[in-house]
């Protein structure tokens, strides 16, 4: 149990690579076995993922915990360093959810290519928690860039028509942002000996020599030069705004979401798209604070343009999963708004809506696919008055709308609050501009529901359509009940945001505080 | 003056005394022996002579000949990376010969003279000694290229490569004779003295740096002086193609750090400027032209093209990591690219060329080993992690961030980045496509064994790549 408990990260991360190897074994011809192996693996995953929430210690949740350190590639000065402090928990905790749900439901809609399709599921797992746990800049990378692969066969071999156009995309847009990345964390790792020699506090923690620490990063962040600042941001904000995907680099979305097996939008959607905005709080936020507040003005424009463009859009659209697909452009633009609010309200709402958008949009395209499984098609003129055939169906897709929505009671309504609080407290403009997002936001999904779901059942083909199944229902239900719990009762997730969140914000303006005893008071009554 | 030849020296040239000498036993024992591949197991036997004497000079440095030739970390680097990839591509000729019933022992005998012809070029600290060095591997690799007689490509590929490749010694022939015109010399150090001496903008120096840059642009295949590349590399047997693409590239690149950085050290300013210039084109040109080729080895050659284009931030960079990179770069290059050719190699069939994207097609279906094994060079090739690749290419974009060539740097990720587009694209066709009749492999023991070292190589520096890192590292810092 000890062993367990100090080495859970590894564990977590490494075990869907452990299950994918044990799955070659496996003859290919036999599916069901390969079937219940992978559901199992990746059931289990979200089992021992579980302790981390037990054991974290939300009095210190801006403390990296669980944290594993062992010297990797001593030339280079990078290591194998894992933690998680509260805003790395949720997200590593909404992978290992989110991961078997996935797995689940593709054991009918997968027929071809079994194997291959598990083990790139499970690989794929890996590489995202890897993503969530790095702790050390370079085993960061090395998780970034390994997910494009299985990411890049999920697209190509078991997608749409498009496919090999979707997938070659999807990697060739990924793959120039991170690059770029890599060229700003090379800058890091170049100047930090510069700065650890005029500031001994921070060598003595960190050491002097070439580091690819995280830590290390964010505690020389305040010294950097401005003009360095500069051009790092902007090489930081290539690759995570395209993996975001923040507005003029957002086309590839679409497209992948399209043409993605319903299993590989749901990660996509799900946890990918979290790691663009992750990378931001994690490196560009902490890591270069004047960079960030100069590009305030930039990233809050394409956070609006991103929430109504994509809103407009995902308005009329004729095929669902693409309708969702836009939709995710446009929540993710709320993300980034709450973000670049550079406050804790907008910040805790950013995560939280991150979160809630991995449930709900991970959820809408669980039930696109439902569909698309019975009726081989998505487009909405094809559906209609489905609630009279599936009224299974029907509610859940009510209820996970409503969650995309932001009606209170549901997660939805929670983040998107905090997210307009958050921008209100910084202008008015802001926030009137979110609150048109939702208004929109309201209209394509209550328009949607209403084009699929009411109404007579005209089409002929939609008459024989079979209800929910068991299987089903039980990928789809853990959604609805964190939905439910973040809606009612988010306060478990906010105390594993308060500190770090308390933390990001003090380090971009070190003055908030100061300048506002009221917040102040009110974050400490909270 | 040091006495020019001490009967020590001949241990110096160890190594290469056993490739020339098991080149002419393989020269002898062709006229007798009627299994031909027992001749390749011979030359093997030659590479692992050699390779023990070479483990015999580790660590210990020292010049010989009169500081004609240097034993040291880094000519022993790159003569392992040469005896590699002499081996492995051995293993991939064996069968290959037989299906293209061209298997007799000159062959053998001639990728021996070639390794030692390389091996004097990364020894040597003398113009003389260079250039006999660099003909004989030359030469050597003309007739290799032509080694198909009967095919008319092949043919015309060994007269390009033969032509150009004589047309390029001419020009670097005669920056040699103006560097040893300024200095009387034909010794490294002496040569740098006297640039040293000389005033920057020198027209002369400048002469003898042009010239000769063009001369060894020609030979690592750089832009402007590629073209004879994808036709050499297409025309030649695959084997022999992937020998070149590594071995003859490596020992290039070593010849040009020699030059570069100890001869012509003090013209360091004008050169970084040309070959900043040269980088970028190569690179650029090199993977645009991949994207549009549907022949697989045109493909590769392009590729390897812009290959050499990222290799050349190492020198423009110049400090310890972008020395360091260079070694390290090629050494990962050489496992990764045996490994891609090999699987062409394996696609080659009696009535099959084997070579056009749309014969890889479904091979994954067919051959899901080789597939495998094929994508993870290909990541490797396009610099993605876990796979040696990316270290490869990390060390050479952190040289390049280092240095302050951040403008450099942004065009080569970019470049790292379109050269996907390519790579997938054979991806695409082994994965995503159908089989078709005419996919399928041939397999041989050799071919297998090259198969393997390359793709445990490729992961595992990949992973652990610190040992190899301190090797490439030592063999620069020492060597200078």
């Amino acid at each position: 149990m000890d062993f367990f408990r100090q080495h859970i990260l590894t564990i977590v991360t490494f075990w869907p690579l452990v299950g994918m190897a044990v799955l070659f074994l496996f003859n290919k011809e036999n599916k069901s076995l390969i079937k219940w192996w992978a559901n199992a693996v990746a059931v289990i995953g979200f089992v021992i993922s579980l302790p981390l929430w037990f054991w974290f210690d939300f009095a210190n949740a801006d403390q990296m915990q669980f944290v594993e350190d062992a010297p990797w590639i001593q030339t280079l000065g990078s290591h194998y360093h894992v933690g998680i402090d509260g805003i790395s928990l949720l997200l590593v905790l909404l992978t290992t959810l989110l991961g078997p749900l996935a797995i689940l439901s593709s054991w009918s809609a997968i027929e071809d290519r079994l194997k291959e399709f598990y083990a790139f599921m499970l690989m794929l797992q890996t590489g995202m928690l890897g993503v969530f746990v790095s702790l050390d800049f370079f085993l960061f990378y090395v998780f970034w860039e390994v997910m494009l692969v299985p990411m890049y066969f999920l697209i190509g071999v078991w997608g749409g028509s498009r496919k090999l156009y979707a997938a070659i995309k999807f990697f060739l847009y990924t793959l120039v942002g991170s690059v770029l990345m890599l060229l700003g964390l090379l800058a890091l790792y170049f100047i930090y000996p510069t700065i650890a020699a005029q500031h001994p506090e921070i060598a003595a923690q960190f050491g002097s020599g070439s580091t690819f620490n995280i830590l290390a990063f964010q505690a020389i962040g305040q010294y950097l030069p401005f003009n360095f600042q500069w051009w790092v941001f902007l090489a930081f904000f290539v690759g995570f705004a395209i993996k975001v995907p923040m507005f003029p680099f957002h086309t590839w979305l679409p497209d992948a979401h399209v043409e993605a097996p319903t299993a590989g939008s749901v990660i996509l959607a799900g946890v990918l798209l979290k790691m663009g905005t992750y990378g931001f709080l994690r490196f560009s936020l902490p890591i270069l604070p004047d960079g960030t507040k100069h590009f305030v003005p930039m990233m809050i424009t394409l956070s609006i343009i991103g929430i109504v463009y994509g809103a407009l859009v995902a308005m009329m659209q004729p095929d669902m999963k693409k309708l969702v697909a836009y939709s995710s452009v446009s929540h993710m633009g709320f993300v980034m708004l709450g973000m670049f609010a550079l406050n804790p309200n907008g910040l805790n709402g950013s995560i939280i809506q991150q979160i809630n958008h991995g449930i709900s949009t991970g959820a809408l395209f669980l039930i696109v696919g439902m569909i698309y499984e019975r009726r081989h098609t998505r487009e909405i003129s094809q559906l209609g008055g489905l609630s009279n055939v599936m009224p299974i169906y029907a509610i859940v897709f009510l209820i996970m709308t409503m969650s995309s929505i932001g009606l209170p009671l549901l997660n939805g309504f929670i983040g998107e609050f905090a997210i307009v609080m958050g921008a209100l407290q910084e202008n008015l403009w802001w926030a009137v501009f979110a609150g048109s997002g939702i208004v929109l936001g309201a209209a394509y999904m209550l328009w949607l529901y209403q084009r699929t779901m009411f109404g007579k059942v005209e089409n002929p083909a939609n008459q024989k359509l079979l209800d929910l199944n068991f299987r089903e229902l039980a990928t789809i239900v853990p959604l609805i009940a964190m939905a439910f719990w973040i809606g009612l009762y988010p306060a478990p997730f906010f105390r594993a945001l308060e500190k770090p969140v308390t933390k990001i914000v003090a380090k971009v303006r070190p003055d908030f505080f100061q300048a506002t005893p009221r917040l102040q008071a009110e974050g400490d009554r909270r | 003056m040091t006495q020019f030849f001490n009967i020590q020296d001949i241990g110096a040239i160890g190594p290469e005394l056993y490739l020339a000498m098991f080149g002419m036993i393989l020269l002898v024992l062709d006229l007798v022996v009627e299994n031909k591949r027992t001749l390749g197991l011979v030359a093997l036997i030659g590479l692992a002579f050699s390779g023990l004497f070479l483990m015999r000079l580790r660590g210990v440095e020292f010049s010989a000949y009169g500081g004609g030739l240097v034993i040291d970390h880094f000519s022993a680097f790159f003569k392992l990376v040469f005896l590699v990839a002499a081996a492995l591509s051995i293993g991939l000729s064996l069968k290959y010969l037989d299906i293209e019933r061209e298997n007799h022992g000159e062959y053998y005998a001639l990728i021996l003279f070639a390794t030692m012809g390389m091996m004097f070029m990364a020894g040597a600290m003398d113009l003389v000694t260079l250039y006999i060095g660099l003909e004989t591997m030359a030469i050597a690799t003309y007739i290799l290229v032509g080694f198909l007689r009967s095919n008319q490509r092949s043919n015309e590929a060994s007269m390009k490569y033969f032509l150009l490749g004589a047309f390029s010694s001419a020009i670097l022939l005669y920056g040699m004779s103006l560097l040893y015109g300024i200095s009387g010399s034909t010794r490294f150090i002496q040569i740098a003295q006297a640039l040293a001496d000389r005033p920057a903008a020198d027209p002369i120096s400048m002469m003898a740096m042009i010239t000769l840059s063009a001369g060894l642009f020609f030979k690592i295949a750089a832009v402007p002086f590629h073209q004879w590349t994808p036709d050499a590399y297409e025309g030649a047997p695959t084997s022999i193609t992937a020998f070149m693409s590594v071995a003859v590239k490596a020992a290039s690149f070593a010849m040009m750090i020699r030059i570069f950085m100890i001869a012509m050290y003090p013209l360091r300013p004008q050169w970084v400027s040309v070959m900043v210039a040269v980088s970028v084109l190569t690179m650029t040109v090199g993977n645009i032209a991949a994207i549009t080729q549907s022949n697989v080895k045109r493909l590769l050659a392009y590729s390897s093209i812009s290959h050499a284009g990222y290799i050349l931030i190492g020198f423009i960079a110049g400090n310890e990591t972008g020395l360091t990179a260079v070694p390290l770069y090629l050494l990962i290059y050489t496992f990764t690219n045996i490994g891609a050719w090999a699987v062409i190699v394996a696609l080659r069939r009696r009535d099959v060329v084997g070579e056009h994207i749309d014969e890889m097609s479904g091979l994954y279906f067919k051959n899901p080993g080789a597939a495998i094994l094929m994508l993870i060079f290909l990541l490797s090739l396009a610099g993605i992690p876990p796979t040696a690749g990316f270290i490869a290419k990390y060390y050479l974009f952190a040289a390049a961030i280092e240095t302050g060539h951040n403008a450099l740097a942004v065009i080569a990720v970019l470049n790292a980045a379109v050269s996907i587009y390519f790579y997938l694209r054979i991806v695409v066709a082994m994965f995503m496509r159908e089989p078709t009749e005419k996919t399928g492999l041939v397999y041989s023991p050799g071919l297998i064994a090259a198969l393997g070292v390359a793709f445990v190589f490729t992961i595992l520096i990949g992973v652990y790549p610190d040992p190899f890192i301190s090797m490439a590292r030592q063999a620069v810092i020492l060597g200078f």
